[in-house]
C-alpha cells in the first residue's frame, strides 16, 4: 500500500489544523465564544451543524488516498523490492463503502432494480440473439426468485433499521453516562435534538450502505457506475470547492481590504480602483477564460502529473483558485468599510498615542474587530460557491469529468431527461445530496449571522 | 375618532381627583425571567400644569417606565402588573387601535436625540402636519396654518420657510423644538420628555427648558420630564422622583427634596451638583507645554478634481501653556475646536501653523520615530468609555500595550506588579485585569482608561470630555481619582469640557472657545466669578444651578 498525496488533500488537512488551532486559540475570549453557545443552543443550530459535521467527516475520510499493491499472485514477486501498484486510487472512503465502488454495471438501471434500463442483445442457451432487458450483473444479484424482490427490500430495510438504531441507541447511551458524570459538560446543547439528529443520519446512512451492498439504490449511470457512490464521492469534491475557494479568496480580501481602510489615501485608491475594475468584468467569463488557460497548460505539462487524478485535481485546484481570485471583492469591501469605522474609534487612536506600530494596531486591533465579518463571509460562501461548482460543470467549465461531481452529474442529467423513457435518478441523487448539505449550510450560517452581526441582534433589551 | 368620544364621557365623572395621569404598581420584567423585574412598584400622579421630574443613573428604569405610559415597550419586555389610568381608563386594558388614538392625542412623546426621530426625507411641516392629518379632520388650508402656528409657539423664526425645509437643515436645538412642535400638534395633556435635553449644547438646553415651562404654564400641560440631570430638575421640577434599580426611591415637591433629602442615595445625588464657592488655587510652576499661535485647517474639497475650495478653521490662532502639576480646562461648545487642539498636541493630526513646545522641545514637526519618547509624556482619556478599549483584549492586556510598545524596559514581572499597582491606584481589584471591558461599568471602564493612561508615567494628560459619558454619581469618583493622582504624580492636565460646572472640581484655570479661537483665558476663579466675554457669561447663565450647597 502506498499512500498518495493530493495537493488538495494536503490543503483540506492543512486546513482542518489551522480551524482547530484557531478555534482553541479564540476559545479563550469568552464573548467571542458566547456567540458560538448562542449559535449551538438553538435546535436549528445543533441538528444543522451535526450534519454538515458529517458531509465534513466522509471529504476527510475521501481525502486518505492510497494505491493497493498489485496483487499477481506470485509470492516472490512481492517479497522483491519492485512492487507494483494499481493505477487506480482508493481512498478511505471507498474501504468503508466496502463493495459498492466495484459493483460496475454494463449502462443504465433504475433503482432497485433488477434488470437493466435499456434493452440490449442476448444469446440465449441455444445461442440465438435476442433483444432484452439484461440482467445486471450485481443489483439483487442475491435473489434467487425475482418476485422476492420487494418483500427482500422490506425485510433488509427493517434489518437495517434495526442495526442503525442499536448503534445510534449505544452511542447516544455512552454520552448520556459520560454527562451525568460531567455535569458541566456542555450543558447549553439541547442534546435531545441532536441525538434524534445523530439517530436519523446514522439509520439512513445504514440504510444505504447495507441495500446498496446487495441493490443500486439510485440506480446506475451511463458507464454503469453506482450512483449512490458518485453522489457520496461529490461530497467531497463540494466541501472542498466551498472550503478552498474561500480559503484564496480570504487573504487578497483580508490584506486588501485592511490596508485599504488603515492606511487610506493612494492605497485606498488603488484597491478601490482594483475592486471595481474586478467586479465589472463578467465573473463567468474570466472564469471560463481562466480555466481554459489551465487546461492548455496541463495538456503540455503531461509529464508533471504521473496520475490520471493528479490531473484532475490539479485543474480542480486551479478551479478554486480561480474562484477565489474572482471573488473576494464583496469581503474586501466589507472588510474596508469596518476598517475605516474602527480605525477611528477611541482605541485604535489610543493605540497611536503610545507610538503602537501599524502592522500592530492592524493585528491587535483591527483584524479581531472585523473577525465577525470573516466568520459570516466564510460560512455564506460556503453554499454559494457549491451551487457554483455545478452551474460552471453544467456549462463545461468546472472541474474534470473523470473527478465525481454533483455538478458533472447534473450536466450528464441534461441529456438523460431528454431522452425516452427519461432517467431521473442521477439528477435526484446529486440534488438530494446536495440539497442537504446548502440548506444546512444556509440555515446554519443564518444563525451566525444573528449572533456575530452587532446590527443583526435581536430583541435589543432596555434598561 | 370613534374612540375619543368613548374616552371623552369618562372624563366628566372624574371629578374627585384631578390627576392627568396615574400609574400604579406598575412592573416590568424579560419576558423570559419573570423572577427578576426591571422595573417594580412604581406609583406617580401627573397633574395638570406640573412638570414631575422622574431623575435617577442609567439603567435605572427611568424611560422603561415612559415607553411602559406609551405601551411602547420592546418585544423582548412585559408589562407584569399595575395600571396606569388616563381619564379612568386603564391604558393597559385598551386594545392597540384604542391605544393608537390615545398616543399623539392623549398623550405625546419627546426624545433625547431628535434628529433620528425625525424623518430625514420629509420636510418638517410635512411631518407636523402628517399628526394632525391622523388624528383632526381640519381641511388642507387649516392644517398649514396650524402647522405654522405651532412653529411660532416653539420659537423657530421664520416658520413659513423653514416649513418645506428638512431636519438636517435645522441646528440640533431647532431639531428638539420641531419634535416638541410635532408633539404639542393635536394638544395633548400629557408630555412625556424623555431626556430632550442631554444631547444639546448648554446654551441651547437652557432655550428648550424654558420652552417647556413657557407651554405647561400656557397651556396647563401635565409633564413628565426625564433626566439625569440634578442642576435641570431644580431649574424646571415642580415634584421631583429619584429612580434607583427599578424602584422608585424618594418622592416629593421640589423644595422638600432639595433641603430635606431623605434617602442616603438622594442626598448623594444632590451633593454631586456643582458649587461654584470654592476653587482651586492657581499654581506658578514652570512650564511643561506651550502652545503657540497654532493653526488647525481642514481644506474644503470639491468636485471631480478634489481641488481645494476652501479651509474648515477648526482651531484658529491659539495659545496657551500649561505648568507641571496644573489642569487647564479648555472650555467651549461642541464644534468649537476643542478636541482638534488636544489631537494636534498628540501628534494625531497635523498642524497648519503655528509652534507646539513640550519642555521646550519642538514636537509638532516631529515624525513618527521622533515622536517616540514624548509618546511617555502626553497621554490621553477619551470620551466614550465604550469605544476607547478594544474589546477583544483583557484589561491586562490594555494597561499593558502602551508599556511594551514604548519599552520601558520592564520584566514582566515588573510590568505584572505595576499593572496591579496601577489598578490599585484608580481603585479596582487586581484581579480585575485578566476580565475584558465589556465586564465593567461605564465608570469603572474609565477608571480603566485612567490606568492605561498613567502606565508609561506620562507628565501631562489629554482629559477630553472624560466624564461627559458618565452618571453625576461616577463623575464625581472619577474626577476625585484624576485630583488624587494629579497631588500624587505631579502630572498636568489638559481638561476639554463642555460642561462649565465641572471646572470649580479641576482646574486651576480655564480658557474658553469659541469658533476656534479662544476668547478668554484666566484663573477660574477670575473666569467664573467675573467673566469678561458675553459669551462666557451666557454660558455661565445656562448653566442649572442649585441654590442649596
Amino acid at each position: 500500500m502506498k499512500p498518495v498525496f493530493l495537493w488538495t488533500d494536503i490543503l483540506l488537512f492543512l486546513l482542518s489544523i489551522i480551524i482547530f488551532y484557531s478555534v482553541r486559540k479564540l476559545s479563550s475570549n469568552p464573548q467571542f465564544l458566547n456567540k458560538w453557545i448562542n449559535v449551538f443552543s438553538s435546535k436549528v443550530g445543533i441538528s444543522t451543524f451535526i450534519i454538515i459535521f458529517t458531509y465534513l467527516l466522509i471529504a476527510v475520510l475521501d481525502s486518505f488516498h492510497f494505491q493497493k499493491a498489485l496483487n499477481t499472485g506470485n509470492e516472490a514477486q512481492t517479497t522483491t523490492s519492485q512492487v507494483q501498484y494499481e493505477v487506480k486510487v482508493t481512498s478511505v472512503l471507498d474501504v468503508l463503502l466496502g463493495e459498492i465502488p466495484n459493483n460496475v454495471e454494463k449502462s443504465y438501471s433504475a433503482p432497485f432494480s433488477l434488470y437493466s434500463y435499456s434493452k440490449s442483445m442476448l444469446k440465449d442457451e441455444e445461442g440465438k440473439l435476442y433483444r432484452d432487458f439484461e440482467r445486471l450483473n450485481y443489483g439483487g444479484a442475491h435473489l434467487t426468485e425475482e418476485n422476492d424482490r420487494i418483500g427482500d427490500i422490506l425485510i433488509k430495510s427493517a434489518i437495517s433499521f434495526i442495526i442503525g438504531l442499536t448503534i445510534s441507541l449505544i452511542f447516544i447511551k455512552i454520552h448520556t453516562l459520560y454527562r451525568k458524570n460531567h455535569k458541566r459538560h456542555l450543558n447549553f446543547i439541547h442534546w435531545k435534538t441532536a441525538y434524534i439528529t445523530l439517530s436519523c443520519i446514522i439509520i439512513m446512512l445504514t440504510w444505504l450502505l447495507y441495500l446498496g451492498s446487495y441493490y443500486h439504490v439510485l440506480g446506475t449511470d451511463m458507464s454503469g457506475n453506482d450512483v449512490l457512490y458518485k453522489s457520496l464521492k461529490g461530497i467531497r469534491t463540494g466541501v472542498l470547492i466551498g472550503t478552498l475557494a474561500t480559503l484564496i479568496m480570504l487573504p487578497i480580501a483580508i490584506i486588501l481590504g485592511l490596508s485599504a481602510g488603515y492606511f487610506k489615501g493612494l492605497i485606498d485608491d488603488a484597491v478601490q480602483y482594483l475592486y471595481t475594475t474586478l467586479s465589472s468584468i463578467p465573473s463567468i467569463l474570466l472564469i471560463a477564460a481562466s480555466v481554459l488557460l489551465f487546461n492548455v497548460y496541463i495538456e503540455n505539462n503531461q509529464a508533471l502529473f504521473q496520475l490520471g487524478i493528479e490531473k484532475a485535481d490539479m485543474r480542480f485546484l486551479a478551479l478554486c483558485f480561480i474562484l477565489g481570485v474572482t471573488s473576494w471583492a464583496t469581503l474586501c469591501r466589507l472588510i474596508r468599510a469596518e476598517t475605516l469605522k474602527i480605525s477611528q474609534l477611541d482605541y485604535v487612536r489610543a493605540a497611536h498615542a503610545f507610538g503602537v506600530s501599524h502592522s500592530k494596531i492592524i493585528f491587535r486591533h483591527i483584524l479581531p474587530n472585523v473577525g465577525h465579518i470573516i466568520i459570516i463571509t466564510f460560512i455564506l460562501d460556503f453554499s454559494m460557491l457549491i451551487l457554483a461548482e455545478a452551474v460552471l460543470s453544467y456549462i463545461g467549465i468546472g472541474v474534470d469529468p473523470s473527478m465525481a461531481s454533483w455538478g458533472n452529474m447534473i450536466n450528464s442529467a441534461r441529456s438523460e431527461l431528454s431522452r425516452e423513457p427519461t432517467v431521473w435518478w442521477t439528477l435526484v441523487g446529486a440534488f438530494s445530496f446536495m440539497f442537504i448539505l446548502v440548506l444546512s449550510a444556509n440555515l446554519f450560517s443564518d444563525l451566525v449571522q444573528d449572533a456575530f452581526d452587532p446590527k443583526a441582534a435581536k430583541g435589543a433589551v432596555y434598561e | 375618532m370613534n374612540e375619543k368620544v368613548s374616552v371623552e364621557p369618562q372624563k366628566l365623572t372624574n371629578i374627585s381627583t384631578n390627576e392627568a395621569l396615574k400609574v400604579s404598581n406598575l412592573a416590568v420584567s424579560l419576558k423570559n425571567n419573570s423572577a427578576r423585574p426591571l422595573i417594580e412598584g412604581v406609583n406617580i400622579s401627573l397633574y395638570p400644569g406640573k412638570i414631575f421630574a422622574l431623575v435617577g443613573e442609567s439603567g435605572s428604569g427611568k424611560s422603561l417606565t415612559a415607553l411602559s405610559i406609551m405601551r411602547l415597550l420592546p418585544e423582548a419586555l412585559k408589562i407584569t402588573s399595575g395600571e396606569i389610568v388616563l381619564n379612568n381608563a386603564n391604558l393597559f386594558k385598551l386594545t392597540e387601535t384604542q391605544m393608537q388614538t390615545i398616543r399623539g392625542f392623549k398623550i405625546a412623546m419627546i426624545f433625547q436625540d431628535a434628529l433620528t426621530s425625525l424623518n430625514p426625507v420629509q420636510s418638517v411641516g410635512d411631518q407636523i402636519s402628517e399628526t394632525l392629518k391622523i388624528h383632526t379632520q381640519l381641511s388642507n388650508k387649516d392644517r398649514f396654518d396650524r402647522c405654522i402656528e405651532l412653529l411660532t409657539e416653539v420659537g423657530i423664526p421664520k416658520p413659513k420657510t423653514r416649513m418645506n425645509w428638512y431636519p438636517h437643515q435645522l441646528s440640533g436645538g431647532q431639531q428638539q423644538r420641531i419634535m416638541i412642535a410635532i408633539a404639542l400638534a393635536c394638544e395633548p395633556d400629557i408630555l412625556i420628555a424623555d431626556e430632550p435635553t442631554t444631547a444639546l449644547d448648554v446654551t441651547v438646553q437652557n432655550q428648550i427648558l424654558n420652552l417647556i415651562i413657557d407651554l405647561k404654564i400656557k397651556r396647563n400641560l401635565a409633564v413628565l420630564l426625564i433626566t439625569h440631570d440634578m442642576g435641570v430638575v431644580y431649574q424646571v421640577a415642580d415634584d421631583v422622583g429619584v429612580m434607583y434599580q427599578g424602584n422608585i426611591i424618594e418622592m416629593g415637591s421640589k423644595d422638600r427634596f432639595f433641603y430635606h433629602p431623605k434617602h442616603e442615595y438622594s442626598k448623594q445625588l444632590i451633593a454631586s451638583l456643582p458649587s461654584f464657592n470654592h476653587f482651586i488655587l492657581e499654581n506658578t510652576k514652570e512650564v511643561l507645554l506651550s502652545v503657540e499661535n497654532v493653526k488647525v485647517f481642514f481644506p474644503i474639497k470639491k468636485g471631480l478634481l478634489q481641488r481645494t475650495a476652501g479651509f474648515t478653521k477648526a482651531v484658529d490662532d491659539v495659545s496657551f501653556s500649561i505648568s507641571h502639576g496644573e489642569t487647564l480646562a479648555l472650555v467651549g461648545e461642541s464644534g468649537s475646536g476643542k478636541s482638534t487642539i488636544g489631537n494636534a498636541i498628540l501628534n494625531l493630526e497635523k498642524i497648519t501653523a503655528g509652534k507646539i513646545f513640550f519642555n521646550e522641545t519642538r514636537i509638532d514637526s516631529l515624525l513618527k520615530k521622533g515622536m517616540l519618547p514624548f509618546r511617555k509624556e502626553i497621554q490621553v482619556i477619551f470620551q466614550n468609555p465604550y469605544s476607547s478599549m478594544n474589546p477583544r483584549l483583557t484589561v491586562g492586556e490594555i494597561i499593558k500595550e502602551g508599556i511594551i510598545s514604548l519599552k520601558l524596559n520592564l520584566s514582566s514581572i515588573d510590568i505584572n506588579e505595576k499593572i496591579d499597582q496601577l489598578l490599585q491606584s484608580v481603585k479596582l481589584e487586581k484581579d480585575h485585569k485578566h476580565r475584558y471591558p465589556h465586564e465593567f461599568s461605564g465608570g469603572q471602564r474609565q477608571r480603566i482608561a485612567i490606568a492605561r493612561a498613567l502606565a508609561v508615567n506620562p507628565k501631562l494628560i489629554i482629559c477630553d470630555e472624560p466624564t461627559s459619558a458618565l452618571d453625576v454619581s461616577v463623575r464625581a469618583q472619577v474626577l476625585d481619582i484624576l485630583k488624587n493622582l494629579q497631588n500624587h504624580y505631579e502630572v498636568s492636565y489638559l481638561f476639554i469640557t463642555h460642561d462649565l460646572s465641572l471646572i470649580p472640581h479641576i482646574a486651576h484655570r480655564v480658557a474658553v472657545m469659541k469658533n476656534g479661537k479662544i476668547i478668554e483665558i484666566g484663573p477660574s476663579e477670575e473666569i467664573l466669578s467675573n467673566p469678561k466675554e458675553q459669551y462666557t457669561q451666557e454660558l455661565l447663565n445656562s448653566i442649572p444651578r442649585v441654590g442649596v450647597t
